[in-house]
C-alpha cells in the first residue's frame, strides 16, 4: 500500500485525496516566514535598491549603522528600556498572579480583568493617552515614563503565562511546607517558584520584547535623547526604503529568534513534570 | 479541595464547633485580603497609565474648543464624509483580514494539529517565529518585497504572470497583505490549541459508523473547532479595528484607518478633543465586539482565564 492511499487522520481519508492539505499549508508557512528571512540576505547588498540575490555583497549597511550616533544611542534606549521593563512587569505579573489565584476573593476575577485590559484597549488610545498624562506629569522622553508605560502593556502577558502555569500546578505541595513551618513568602520562594520557573522566565522573554518591539507609545513619549530604536525605524520607514533598515532588521530577527530558542528550550521542560 | 476552602476548615477543627471559630475566620479574611494586596502594585501602575489617562481622554472629548461641555466632536464625526470613509475603510480592512486569516489560518492549524509531535513542533516554528519578530521588522520586509522593483514584480514578470511592475503597495492590497501576515499567528495559535483539545475518539466514532472523511470532518470535527476559531477570528478582528503601524506603512497614505487618524489628528492638528472622540469610538467597537463575542462564547477560556479557587 503506497503512502497516497494510507489513511492520514481518524476521517480515515487517505493522504492521496488531502494533498490539497499540504500544498495549502505548505505555502502558507512559506508566506509565514520567507518575508523575514529573505530581508536577511538582502541586508548584505551592496545596492541602494535592495537586490535579492545581491548582486554584489558588502557590510556596508551594517557599518552605516555602527557608525550612526543616532542608531546607537536609540538602540542603547531600546534594549535598557526592555530590560527594565521586564525587571519590573515580571515580578508585578508574578505576585498579581499568585495573589489572585489563591485568594478566593469575590472580586478577583474583575481585577484579572482590569489587569489584562492593557491587552484589550486599543494601543494608539493608550499611547495617546499616556502622552497626554506624561505632558502633566513632565514624563515624556523620559526612560522612567517610558518603562512604567511597557510594563504596564507587559502585564497582561505576564499575568496570562503565569496564571496557566499555576492553574496546572498542584497547590497542595506549597500547603505541605507551610504546614510545615515555612512562612507563606519561603514556601512559595522555594516550593512554587522553583516548579514554575519556565512559565515565568517565559513570560520575562515576552515582557522584554514588548517593550523591544513596541512602537506606537514610543512614538509618542520617546525622544531627545531617549528614542527608541523602533521610533527611528518607524520614521525613517515612512519616508523612504533605507537599507540601513534592513541591516536593523536582520538584527532585530536574531534577536527575536535567540528569545524564541530560548523560550523553546525551556517550554520543553514543562513546568511542574 | 480549594486553597481558600482549607484555610477556612483547618483538618480537625470544624469551624462552628471551635471556640476560637471566629477568630480563625477573621484571619482567613485578614490573609486573602493581604494576598489579594499583591496585586495592588500591578494595579497601580495600570491604573496611572491606562486607566486614568482613558478617562482624561474620555473626559476631553466631551469639552469644546471653548472649555464647555459639548458634543461637538461626536457631531462633526457623524457629519463628515471623511470620518464616514475612514470608517469604512477600518471595517473593511478588519472584515479582510479576518477573513483571509481564517480562510489559510484553519487549513495550516488544521494540518499542524495532526502532524506527530515531533514534525508539529519544528512546523510550529514557522507560526512562532514570525509571532516573535518585530511587527515593524516584519512591515519592513513586505514594503521591500512589493515595491515597484521589489522581489515579488521581478520574479511575477520573470514567470510571465505580469508584463510590467504594477503596484502592489502604497494601496489597499498592501496594506492586506502585510496585515494578514501580521494577524495569521494570532488566528492559528487558539484553533490549534483548541484542535489539539478535540477528543479524536468522536473522529473515530464517526468514521466507524461509515461516516465519509468529508462527513466526518465537516460534521464531527469542524464544529467542535468553532470555539477556537471564533476566538482567533475575534482576536484577529479587534486587533485590526486598531492597527496602526502596517497600514501606515504599507497604504502609503491612501489607506486611512482610525488608529492612524487619530495620530494625525494629534501630530497635524493637534486637536485633542477630535482625537480623543474618535479614540473613544474606537475604544467602544474595541469593547463592543469583545462583549457580544463573551455573550457568544467563554471569553475566560481565551484569555487564560482568571484567579483560581472559584
Amino acid at each position: 500500500m503506497s503512502w497516497f492511499s494510507k489513511a492520514a487522520s481518524e476521517t480515515q481519508i487517505t493522504h492521496g485525496s488531502r494533498l490539497w492539505l499540504y500544498v495549502v499549508a505548505g505555502l502558507v508557512m512559506v508566506f509565514l516566514v520567507a518575508p523575514t528571512i529573505i530581508v536577511i540576505p538582502m541586508s548584505f547588498s551592496e545596492s541602494q535598491y535592495l537586490e535579492f540575490p545581491p548582486r554584489t555583497w558588502s557590510t556596508r549597511w551594517y557599518d552605516h549603522y555602527f557608525n550612526s550616533y543616532e542608531w546607537m544611542s536609540a538602540t542603547r534606549t531600546s534594549v535598557i528600556a526592555a530590560f527594565l521593563t521586564m525587571v519590573v512587569a515580571t515580578p508585578l505579573g508574578v505576585m498579581a498572579a499568585y495573589g489572585l489565584f489563591v485568594s478566593s476573593f469575590r472580586f478577583a476575577h474583575l481585577v484579572f480583568l482590569l489587569l489584562i485590559s492593557p491587552m484589550m484597549v486599543p494601543v494608539v488610545l493608550i499611547a495617546i493617552g499616556v502622552f497626554y498624562v506624561y505632558a502633566k506629569l513632565k514624563l515624556v522622553h523620559s526612560m522612567t515614563g517610558l518603562v512604567l508605560a511597557h510594563s504596564m502593556l507587559a502585564i497582561p502577558l505576564v499575568l496570562i503565562v503565569v496564571s496557566s502555569a499555576l492553574k496546572s500546578y498542584d497547590m497542595n505541595q506549597e500547603m505541605v511546607a507551610r504546614s510545615l513551618g515555612a512562612s507563606r513568602l519561603r514556601a512559595f520562594m522555594v516550593v512554587t517558584l522553583p516548579q514554575i520557573r519556565f512559565s515565568v522566565i517565559t513570560a520575562a522573554l515576552l515582557s522584554f520584547l514588548t517593550s523591544f518591539d513596541e512602537v506606537i507609545v514610543a512614538l509618542f513619549i520617546s525622544g531627545g535623547d531617549n528614542a527608541t530604536l523602533t521610533r527611528g525605524m518607524f520614521i525613517t520607514l515612512r519616508d523612504q526604503i533605507d537599507p540601513t533598515i534592513a541591516s536593523i532588521s536582520t538584527i532585530m530577527v536574531l534577536v527575536s529568534s535567540s528569545l524564541l530558542v530560548l523560550a523553546q528550550v525551556f517550554g520543553q521542560n514543562k513546568d511542574g513534570k | 479541595m480549594s486553597v481558600a476552602e482549607s484555610l477556612q476548615a483547618p483538618v480537625g477543627a470544624r469551624a462552628e464547633e471551635a471556640p476560637n471559630a471566629a477568630g480563625l475566620k477573621s484571619d482567613a479574611v485578614k490573609e486573602r485580603m493581604q494576598l489579594l494586596g499583591l496585586c495592588s502594585p500591578a494595579l497601580l501602575l495600570v491604573a496611572v497609565t491606562m486607566v486614568l489617562p482613558v478617562i482624561w481622554l474620555f473626559y476631553l472629548s466631551f469639552l469644546s474648543d471653548e472649555g464647555t461641555f459639548s458634543l461637538e466632536h461626536y457631531q462633526r464625526l457623524t457629519a463628515s464624509k471623511a470620518y464616514a470613509r475612514i470608517f469604512y475603510t477600518t471595517f473593511q480592512v478588519s472584515v479582510l483580514t479576518t477573513l483571509v486569516c481564517v480562510a489559510i489560518g484553519y487549513p495550516l492549524a488544521y494540518f499542524l494539529a495532526q502532524l506527530p509531535r515531533r514534525a508539529a513542533a519544528l512546523c510550529m516554528i514557522t507560526v512562532l517565529l514570525p509571532f516573535w519578530t518585530s511587527l515593524l521588522v516584519r512591515t519592513y520586509a513586505w514594503l521591500v518585497l512589493l515595491q515597484r522593483k521589489g522581489l515579488v514584480n521581478t520574479w511575477a514578470i520573470e514567470l510571465g504572470l505580469w508584463d510590467e511592475p504594477i503596484k502592489i503597495v502604497h494601496n489597499l492590497n498592501g496594506t492586506l497583505i502585510g496585515m494578514v501576515h501580521i494577524m495569521l499567528p494570532f488566528l492559528v495559535l487558539p484553533v490549534y490549541a483548541s484542535m489539539k483539545a478535540i477528543d479524536t475518539d468522536y473522529v473515530k466514532a464517526a468514521a466507524n459508523l461509515g461516516a465519509s472523511p468529508i462527513q466526518a470532518f465537516w460534521k464531527v470535527f469542524f464544529p467542535l473547532s468553532l470555539p477556537g476559531l471564533f476566538a482567533g477570528a475575534l482576536i484577529v478582528f479587534v486587533l485590526c479595528l486598531g492597527f496602526f503601524v502596517t497600514p501606515a506603512v504599507l497604504g502609503g497614505g491612501r489607506v486611512i484607518m482610525v488608529a492612524m487618524s487619530i495620530t494625525d489628528t494629534i501630530e497635524l492638528f493637534f486637536n485633542w478633543g477630535a482625537a480623543s472622540a474618535l479614540g473613544v469610538v474606537l475604544l467602544v467597537m474595541t469593547l463592543g465586539s469583545l462583549f457580544a463575542a463573551s455573550k457568544l462564547l467563554n471569553l475566560d477560556r481565551i484569555l487564560g482565564g482568571g484567579g483560581g479557587g472559584h
